[in-house]
């Protein structure tokens, strides 16, 4: 069971809650939905209390993300685009603090779970049509029709641009999930060979350094893709709301 | 010494499967967890709860905050920014308040110090003028009476001649000679 590099995923009930037939129990995933929130909200809120002139280093953490993810926003969808900034910027700490907690042993990854991806894809997905269509009513739907396309080309092109429309919330939440796994599972596949090769006595615990160094190569890596993918997934998702405030291309 | 990773591999491989067979007795089923729909309603739940609750806290109290110390600080150097540049103008207006007035000053202490060489040079002049004025009447002065000594003189060689003459003729002749005689002669000889 220790070794058991898909344990990590697995989901324990830790308050059973049923309504309606539905399972909705507080969960470990929870809990660490909870701690995600918990510590990004305390971390900007408790770094900022002193409102410096001059920031102290914690303060100027939460103002470059908060920078970063501003001008990341505006360079995608202009300045009409400032309005979703707090939706992508949640977006962006909720998912790079569910990474980063994820990388500590023991510790469950909240966006390992296709369902949690798939949710925040759709939000975002979501959140582009919705205002898509109240903004520019069916002009939102010039989206799907380049513009100085030749009449005889338009209808296989709205065909590919609809599709290509339609599996954005699936690369989306796919990417960021895939990614997830795949870290944990390597990981602890490395990590896996440390354990037992050292239960072979001396030839194994010599030989097990090599999976040791692996694993915190690894583990570097992680956290570079941890954030990587909390980037990717706000730059995406402000590429996604630039169409819905421009949509004729 | 050396444990290749396909060693490694087998080793663990049986461990594996057996790990998965008591996973999957305990969790009946055995479903990849992430694609275990049975958990999807409670994370779709916590997940909307948090995320919902981690939006509100982020939007109405985190980011007008970190904005506005932002924008203070934008607006502060800002503010300081102008400071500075009105101070480097006032110092910009007080250098070229001084050079000006350094310039007159120079301008004006030339002027003085001309004036007093002009000044200086015409005193000299004039002092050098009278002196020469009064060596020149003194020089005349003394020309007139070196004249009236050197007339005088000839004046009295003549009667000393006259004198000396006759008596030395008395001597050689032994007679008295006529004093009109020797004057005559006297004049004669001194032409």
């Amino acid at each position: 069971m220790a070794n058991d590099p898909i344990h990590q995923f697995q989901i324990a009930k830790w308050i059973p809650i049923e309504i309606g037939g539905l399972d909705f129990s507080f969960t470990n995933s929870s809990a660490f939905m909870v701690a995600t929130v918990a510590a990004a909200g305390a971390f900007l809120f408790l770094t900022t209390s002193s409102r410096g002139l001059v920031p102290s280093r914690l303060q100027s953490v939460s103002e470059m993300s908060y920078e970063f993810v501003a001008s990341m926003l505006r360079d995608a969808a202009g300045s009409q685009g400032m309005k979703f900034f707090p939706f992508v910027f949640s977006l962006f700490m909720f998912v790079l603090v569910a990474n980063l907690l994820g990388l500590f042993p023991y510790f469950f990854t909240v966006t390992s779970h296709i369902i949690v991806t798939f949710a925040l894809a759709l939000l975002v997905i979501g959140t582009v049509v919705v205002y898509g269509f109240m903004k520019h009513g069916l002009g939102f739907l010039k989206l799907f029709v380049p513009q100085g396309v030749p009449a005889v080309l338009a209808p296989l092109v709205v065909l590919i641009e609809v599709i290509s429309f339609l599996s954005r919330p699936i690369s989306l939440s796919v990417r960021l999930f895939a990614n997830m796994l795949a870290g944990h599972i390597t990981l602890k596949v490395f990590a896996g060979f440390v354990t037992s090769l050292s239960a072979l006595g001396f030839v194994g615990v010599a030989g097990s350094i090599l999976p040791l160094l692996m694993t915190v190569a690894i583990t570097g890596l992680e956290v570079l893709v941890a954030f990587l993918q909390a980037y990717v997934f706000a730059v995406l998702t402000s590429m996604y709301i630039n169409d819905a405030i421009h949509p004729g291309h | 010494m050396f444990v290749t990773p396909g060693y490694a591999q087998e080793t663990t491989a049986p461990a594996l499967d057996e790990a998965h067979t008591v996973e999957d007795a305990a969790h009946g089923g055995g479903a990849f967890p992430p694609f275990d729909s049975s958990t999807f309603p409670s994370q779709l739940l916590w997940l909307a709860i948090t995320f919902g609750l981690f939006y509100l806290f982020l939007k109405r109290v985190v980011l007008p905050r970190v904005g506005g110390i932002l924008e203070v600080r934008r607006d502060r150097i800002a503010q300081d920014l102008d400071q500075a540049a009105r101070m480097k103008s006032e110092a910009d207006a007080a250098v070229a308040a001084y050079e000006q007035e350094l310039a007159e000053a120079r301008a004006k202490s030339n002027a003085i110090a001309q004036q007093a060489r002009d000044k200086a040079k015409a005193d000299a002049d004039a002092e050098r003028r009278t002196v020469e004025a009064t060596l020149e009447s003194k020089l005349a002065e003394a020309e007139a009476r070196i004249a009236s000594i050197k007339a005088s003189a000839m004046k009295e060689v003549g009667a000393i001649a006259e004198q000396t003459a006759a008596t030395i003729v008395q001597e050689l002749v032994g007679a008295k000679v006529d004093k009109a005689d020797v004057a005559a002669a006297v004049t004669a000889a001194r032409k």
